[in-house]
């Protein structure tokens, strides 16, 4: 544990500039993301989830983004201070990215092997050891090495007959295998971190736990550090180590899973928990949230779930609660956390 | 209320000078009884067969061979006047209530368009239209005023609200409910749930709930039949099949669904 964290993200915060005026999407956003750890990141649409892992990749076009303080130290180095051309050394290289739709993501005009041959390519560019091949080899050699890449990647992936699937149109392959496929893509430039969007929500139960068995692998083989984006808090209890639940562009509880879904601690994943239909629910008896999420370019005063929040008082609404430590790092950022709260 | 004998359904693919089209098919002898007042569940991965069953139930599609009876008729051989109100009492909510809303419509015209193409049937005229539709709306959570806006200016759980008081507008006694709440956050899709359960005790409506989420249908169906491959594997009492599958892909299936740790 003595080794720094792979990914800190320090007080993010960025605001969004809409006609309406400017909203503040992340407001304070911390997390620290290790080699080995996957991490969940899951709350309700517009919660900032996807922002928060676009802003790992620098993906967000600025303006109308503009990041308003702290800090996002990949190995050290803060990623918000880096130009493009030292971002695009990163990406596809160190941090990976896998998004959730399969289809849009993959150019239907190519082959898949075509594909990921450039990928590869491109990541030889960064780290030579990637095709193997010494640096003055010619153009055909690289591009036999890299093809050999593509095909063991694939097979990797647990796509069967790599060899004669390569030269496959994405609309021959399946949604699960086209999502293998982008998992393939990422994992070829052997990334530190990989950031994965919804990977599995576009597909069918018995495919997500195959890809979900398939990432968990990934993560022992190559000790990478994971983020998991997911509204479904059932792959983050199935998938992850760490989880962090956000809401309306704040960090409210974090921590590993089993002590976070243990003793949900912030009365917002209590609710979220609540809503979830489980084996012991009775129909007509399951609660869902009341009210609306908030709107962000007038954010509610101090805590910005207090306006439906079943436990607020006074103090709440006077000042961003600061996270409470709750133990072997399960944090809540809440007033009065912890089941207990519940009672009164 | 709803019989399915038998019923299969085949595409033909298309036909060339060289071959003479592959025959897919979607469906294969599929039997189920669905009876008034419950919920019955339809689940499968995609491709199983569940937007064609569907299809059939609402006779946009007609079965290759099998017989589909509603409260007692075969569909197929309904006159087109008895088909006509025939459809008033069956409706769909569709998945999406993004894409299934028509964004330069009113609620108001959305919710009294059913109304207005089934004015034969219901003979409602444009004033107790418009009352009828502020009283679905306030069935449904939403409000009078509402009535004058446009879809864009609504949450997707209120327009999946909108959708089911445009589904009830006929007074239909069944629904099909296809993946409702999928497109919905989990919070959203407990109210939604919460609403389809109330609405069902109070108006006596017979749902038919096609989902892929074992969780959900779990929660909400008395009865469920799993698809795969256009076959029926299993039907059962919705508790029964989740706490003892008998066919080995229902097991599949439930040990594949990503489940809470019980607290």
């Amino acid at each position: 544990m003595t080794e720094p964290p792979l990914l800190d993200i320090r007080d993010l915060h960025l605001s969004m500039t809409s006609f309406d005026g400017e909203a503040h999407v992340l407001a304070g956003v911390n997390l620290s993301v290790r080699r080995n750890e996957v991490w969940g990141v899951v709350g309700e649409t517009g919660c900032g989830k996807s922002l928060t892992g676009l802003s790992i990749s620098r993906l967000v076009p600025s303006p109308p983004a503009r990041y308003l303080g702290g800090e996002i130290l990949f190995d050290g180095r803060d990623l918000l201070s880096l130009d493009e051309a030292g971002m695009r050394n990163l990406r596809g290289h160190r941090i990976g990215m896998i998004f959730q739709d399969p289809t849009t993501n993959l150019n239907p005009a190519f082959r898949i092997g075509e594909q990921l041959v450039d990928v590869a390519l491109a990541a030889d560019r960064r780290n030579p050891d990637i095709l193997g091949v010494a640096a003055r080899a010619g153009w055909r050699t690289r591009r036999r090495a890299a093809r050999d890449v593509a095909v063991r990647t694939l097979a990797e992936v647990g796509i069967t007959d790599a060899a004669e699937r390569i030269d496959a149109y994405p609309h021959e392959f399946s949604g699960g295998m086209r999502q293998r496929v982008l998992i393939a893509m990422a994992l070829i430039g052997r990334p530190d971190l990989l950031i994965a969007d919804e990977p599995t929500t576009a597909l069918d139960v018995s495919v997500q736990s195959q890809i979900l068995a398939l990432l968990a692998g990934m993560v022992r083989d190559h000790a990478m550090g994971v983020i998991l984006i997911t509204h479904n808090l059932g792959v983050v209890a199935k998938a992850c180590s760490h989880v962090a639940v956000m809401y309306a562009g704040v960090i409210v509880e974090s921590g590993p899973v089993a002590a976070l879904l243990r003793k949900p601690s912030h009365p917002y994943t209590r609710a979220l928990m609540a809503s979830i239909p489980t084996s012991g629910v009775r129909r007509g008896e399951l609660k869902g949230l009341p009210g609306q999420v908030p709107n962000l370019i007038k954010p509610p005063r101090g805590c910005r779930f207090a306006p439906r929040c079943a436990q607020a008082a006074e103090a709440c609404r006077a000042g961003p609660p600061q996270p409470v430590d709750l133990g072997g790092g399960h944090m809540a950022a809440c007033l009065k956390p912890g089941p207990a709260a519940e009672a009164a | 209320m709803l019989v399915l004998e038998r019923v299969s359904k085949e595409f033909r693919g298309r036909r060339s000078l060289f071959n003479s089209g592959r025959t897919v098919s979607a469906l294969r002898d599929v039997s189920l009884a669905v009876d008034r007042g419950e919920t019955f569940g339809i689940v499968g991965e995609s491709g199983s067969g569940k937007t064609t069953l569907t299809r059939l139930i609402l006779r946009l599609d007609m079965p290759t061979s099998g017989r589909i009876l509603f409260e007692g008729d075969d569909m197929a051989r309904l006159s087109a006047a008895a088909m006509r109100r025939l459809r008033a009492r069956i409706q769909i909510v569709f998945q999406d209530p993004y894409a299934s809303l028509n964004p330069r419509m009113t609620v108001h015209d959305i919710v009294t368009e059913p109304m207005l193409i089934h004015r034969a049937t219901l003979g409602l005229d444009q004033r107790t239209r418009t009352a009828r539709a502020a009283e679905l709306l306030a069935m449904v959570g939403l409000a009078e005023q509402h009535l004058h806006r446009y879809p864009h200016e609504f949450s997707g759980g209120q327009r999946q609200r909108i959708g089911i008081a445009r589904a009830l507008a006929t007074g239909p006694a069944m629904l099909l409910l296809d993946e409702p709440t999928s497109a919905l956050d989990v919070s959203v899709q407990a109210q939604v749930l919460n609403l389809l359960h109330g609405l069902q005790q109070r108006l006596g409506l017979t749902y038919v709930f096609i989902s892929h989420d074992l969780s959900v249908v779990r929660y909400i169906c008395d009865r469920l039949a799993v698809v795969n491959r256009g076959e029926i594997v299993e039907t059962g009492q919705a508790e029964d099949v989740f706490r003892n599958p008998a066919n080995p892909y229902t097991r599949m299936l439930l040990a594949a669904m990503p489940d809470l740790p019980s607290p």
